[in-house]
């Protein structure tokens, strides 16, 4: 039985060569073998959001998906948000609302709001509620989540 | 004292102002140091292997094939422990009869509660582990299991410790006044409910974890922790490891939620510290979902019996119930499990006037998971019970619950008073607090909207909740019992050569803000800009001792000693001052970073230059003049054993009466907690509070079988709150400063958790009642909405 494989992933804009366990997982392998801890693990099924990120341009949940299913694609992390744009503006209205306590659920969330606002979604608070409700959040209301996405979907990128 | 003292009557530049974390920064760049993400050099991975039965004898333990898979380092049991840790027990001298049995870190010849660790295995990675403990072969003879907390003391049922004579743990009984007078009159209506609390957890997103690495060149155990309380666990260690306390250090960076689930003494931690120990190697231990749900403490369990009475115009005369609460097998250590029991016997009716109490809590062992204290302790018990039968009571007398309530409510103007049951209160505005509620919902309104609503079929509801929080605690909580739990907390601040301030504080950071609150104390009071200071929390070797965070204690006492060291630091600068600008130290003052002439406001020589002058230059300086340019001052709550906050809270609801789904339209809470230091933070502080109280009063239950196995234990099957259920929450202020402290801060963050509950049982009811039923069983599923609606009139 082979269990390795060797892949190449483009994570945050490199390009990384690695031999993975086959059943290893995307999150464990950006945790462990390229020390990219910024995403988190909450549950490993799936369900809480905590390990939501970027993968060709669809968030997916990175702890259902192996590492070797990610042969050849480009993942960004929360390590690898622009520092500019909407995505700045995004992290910028985070801090300002105070829609992160732990800060646990936060890279997940970051990304599920992004995928929101880059497709177009509006500043409309409900339709805000249920797009971010695949990512749990035990310390805040989530109140100050959505209001500091709501504020971008408002007013875009400040000039 | 010499330097002009902070002034409060104009704001301060930090203090009051909804100032941004600077946690925040490094959280949103994906640079969080939470435990998992460190990593040692030849560290190892701790897996366990758990008790599939809640009761069973241990015959045997068969690791042959476990031990021979590549990777495996190394396999222990409970016996393996004995002697190496010395055992533990949770109970506490202030409960008077308090029983629990000795504790090891692994189950060592009986397990007692499905989840409980049984062996642990070390490897190379955690998935190497998690494969060989799947291959022990556990031999267990099962045992029955003691499950029903109503059935506990039965004789008929199993005992679960044979030293003692029952499952009877603690039994406390209060008595005031005289209930049966009451009873005995004609004059007087009484209701009568029973309330049966189900279990839930924390769900901390991330879960329980640790890294212990031993070196024994210097017999010195490191501990990464994610959790509340760092000085509590080196005593922890340290006694039970037998390490000297100093060379214990535990280390808290990032902690991703505590809530209460992470400030308890857990066998898989104490054991991933014993086998660093014994093995000279880091070890990691992260606790996946499963687990968290089959060891991470349960809350609640309780099933209470209880009535009011009142007099037909509205006066509460007596309150009497029964509480029987399940704390699992033991006692948990060392907080003991007997404080949420206790807690209800303090708390519950505190906001009212209510001349006449008798109530009993019996704490009882059963074959789960341990039940432990976690947030809001006690508190959705006491009030989901006494407003629960105020809203009965109103409504056997015809009467507008607010109106009972206003009546009943300890007035605002006869602080200080006491408690029936006791507690001293002070400073509280249940009165205002509830005025402005009614205010900012607009009670009336909404009243008749839902009259009129349901002439068109639709079920809506309102719910209220006057309640009091336990905060800033004094050493009568813990330390006061023989528990090794610090009640005061300590601050350092030091100014640093480049002008800009340290401050290292014994509480902690589990994202509350407590370290943004604690630079915003340091930076006004000093007088320096807040991105001039630094903040250490959470290590046992760079701060002063101190408890820690938990009981909502991390502004009003933490913040207090940053307070005091702050005034006390810039005392000693404005010394060196004087001295070197030649002026006395009380007409200079300290602002933006820089001495000033107090009169005229003018700069006269910036921190760093008389900062840089002392620590390079002490040549310039007077040969006896010994300049200290850091200062360290405690605090500790004297006078009272708790500072009380006071919240009213409402909730606004419709019940789906075809599924049985409540959904919650909208949420008021006004809450005092003295003066509020950083309302944003506050703010969503109690936000998060009334979600996870909204979890609880509708989603959330660790449910059981019979035999003891725990059904749900995964995020699929847990539910918890989502932001698309929850409402809008408004949050109203009153601030009453606590006299007890000279900022006046009190604690914040269990008042939703402990109101929450409150609300949404009394709006459901307040639908179910005109129908002829009542459902005070939480969560209130919507099975068990349907099952009370079968019986309806509609
Ligand atoms: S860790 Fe992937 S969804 Fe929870
Ligand atoms: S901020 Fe802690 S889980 Fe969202």
């Amino acid at each position: 039985m082979v269990d390795t494989k060797t892949i190449t992933v483009t994570v945050n804009n490199e390009e990384y060569t690695s031999t993975v366990n086959v059943r290893k997982n995307l999150i464990d392998y950006l945790r462990e073998d390229l020390g990219l801890t910024g995403s988190h693990v909450g549950c490993e099924h799936g369900v809480c959001g905590a390990c939501t990120l970027d993968m060709n341009g669809q968030t997916v949940r990175s702890c259902l998906i192996l590492a070797v299913q990610a042969d050849g694609m480009e993942i960004t992390t929360i390590e690898g948000l622009p520092s500019e744009g909407i995505a700045e503006e995004l992290k910028k209205s985070f801090a300002k609302n105070n829609a992160l306590q732990c800060g646990y659920c936060t890279p997940g969330m970051l990304s599920s709001a992004l995928e929101y606002l880059n497709n177009g979604g509006r500043a409309n608070k409900e339709e805000i509620r249920r797009h971010i409700s695949g990512n749990y959040c035990r310390c805040t209301g989530y109140q100050a989540i959505v209001e500091a996405i709501y504020d971008v979907a408002e007013n875009g990128v400040s000039k | 004292m010499t330097g002009p003292k902070f002034s409060f009557d104009k704001p301060g530049k930090y203090i009051g102002q909804p100032t941004e974390r600077p946690d925040t920064r490094r959280l949103l760049k994906g640079r969080g140091k939470f435990v998992d993400d460190i990593q040692l050099p030849r560290m190892l991975h701790a897996a366990f292997l758990r008790s599939p039965v809640a009761h069973a004898k241990i015959k045997s333990i068969d690791t042959s094939i476990a031990e021979n898979i590549k990777g495996v380092v190394k396999i222990l049991k409970g016996t393996d422990f004995i002697g190496i840790v010395e055992p533990y027990v949770g109970v506490l001298s202030h409960l008077a009869g308090l029983r629990s049995a000795p504790q090891m870190p692994l189950a060592v010849d009986t397990v007692r509660w499905q989840g409980e660790p049984v062996v642990m295995v070390i490897a190379n990675s955690r998935a190497i582990a998690e494969d060989a403990a799947s291959e022990i072969i556990l031999d267990l003879e099962d045992l029955p299991a003691a499950t029903n907390t109503e059935k506990a003391l039965d004789k008929d049922e199993p005992v679960i410790h044979s030293e003692f004579d029952s499952n009877l743990a603690w039994e406390r009984t209060v008595d005031v006044g005289n209930v049966d007078e009451v009873y005995a009159r004609d004059d007087v209506v009484t209701v009568e409910k029973q309330f049966l609390f189900g279990r839930h957890t924390g769900v901390t997103l991330e879960a329980r974890a640790t890294i212990a690495n031993y070196d024994p060149s210097e017999n010195q155990l490191d501990i990464y922790y994610s959790g509340q309380a760092p000085h509590m666990m080196q005593f922890i260690y340290a006694k039970h490891l037998d390490i000297p306390e100093e060379n214990v250090r535990v280390t808290a960076h990032d902690v991703g939620g505590a809530f209460g689930i992470k400030v308890h003494t857990y066998g898989d931690e104490i054991a991933t510290a014993a086998a660093a120990k014994l093995m000279e190697r880091p070890i990691k231990f992260l606790a996946d979902r499963y687990e968290s749900f089959m060891s991470d403490i349960h809350a609640r369990d309780h099933v209470i019996n209880s009535k009011m009475t009142v007099s037909k115009d509205g006066k509460i005369l007596a309150l009497e119930y029964d509480d029987l609460t399940g704390i699992g097998p033991f006692s948990m250590y060392p907080r003991t499990s007997a404080i949420e029991a206790n807690q209800v016997l303090n708390l519950t009716g505190g906001p009212y006037t209510i001349p006449n109490y008798r109530a009993n809590a019996k704490v009882v062992f059963q074959n789960k998971n341990m039940m432990c204290q976690y947030r809001a302790v006690g508190h959705p018990i006491a009030m989901a019970l006494c407003d629960g039968l105020l809203e009965e009571a109103a409504a056997a007398i015809n009467l507008d619950s607010v109106e009972l309530r206003k009546r009943n409510l300890i007035p605002d103007d006869t602080y200080p008073t006491t408690s029936t049951t006791g507690m001293k209160l002070d400073d509280l505005s249940h009165q205002k607090a509830l005025s402005k509620l009614i205010e900012m919902m607009d009670y009336e309104k909404l009243k008749k909207e839902n009259a009129d609503l349901k002439k068109q079929g639709m079920y809506r509801g309102i719910g209220f909740c006057s309640m009091i929080e336990v905060t800033n605690p004094s050493p009568m909580f813990y330390g006061i019992g023989g528990a090794p739990i610090a009640s005061q907390d300590g601050a350092t601040i030091r100014l640093d050569a480049g002008g800009g301030i340290h401050v290292a504080s014994s509480v902690t950071e589990q994202g509350q803000g407590t370290n943004a609150v604690l630079a915003q104390v340091a930076a006004d009071v000093f007088g320096v800009d807040m991105d001039r200071v630094q903040v250490t929390t959470g290590d046992t070797k760079t701060t002063p001792y101190g408890g820690g965070t938990w009981a909502s204690r991390g502004a009003g006492i933490g913040g207090e000693a940053v307070y005091l060291a702050a005034e006390a630091l810039k005392d000693q600068v404005l010394d060196v001052a004087g001295v070197m600008l030649q002026s006395k130290p009380e007409d200079l003052n300290i602002d933006n970073g820089h001495v000033i002439d107090n009169l005229s406001k003018e700069k006269r020589m910036s921190l760093a230059d008389l900062a840089r002058t002392v620590y390079y230059r002490g040549n310039e300086l007077p040969s006896d003049m010994s300049p200290e340019l850091i200062a360290t001052r405690h605090f500790r709550v004297t006078d009272t054993p708790f500072v009380f906050t006071n919240g009213a809270m409402a909730a606004h609801v419709e019940l789906d009466i075809e599924t049985g789904i409540v959904k919650i339209l909208n949420f008021w809470a006004v809450e005092d907690c003295g003066r509020v230091i950083n309302p944003m933070l506050v703010d969503e502080q109690i936000r998060g509070g009334v979600v996870q109280g909204i979890g609880h009063a509708l989603y959330e239950e660790c449910l059981y079988s019979d035999d003891g196995q725990l059904l749900n234990t995964t995020l699929a099957d847990y539910l918890v709150p989502m932001a698309t259920e929850m409402p809008e929450i408004h949050v109203g202020h009153i601030e009453t400063p606590t006299k007890t402290s000279v900022l006046g801060a009190k604690g914040a963050g269990e008042a939703g958790t402990g109101g929450a509950p409150a609300c949404i049982i009394n709006a459901v009811n307040d639908i179910l009642r005109p129908l002829g039923v009542t459902n005070y069983q939480i969560p209130m599923t919507p099975n068990r909405l349907l099952d009370t609606l079968r019986s309806a009139k509609i």
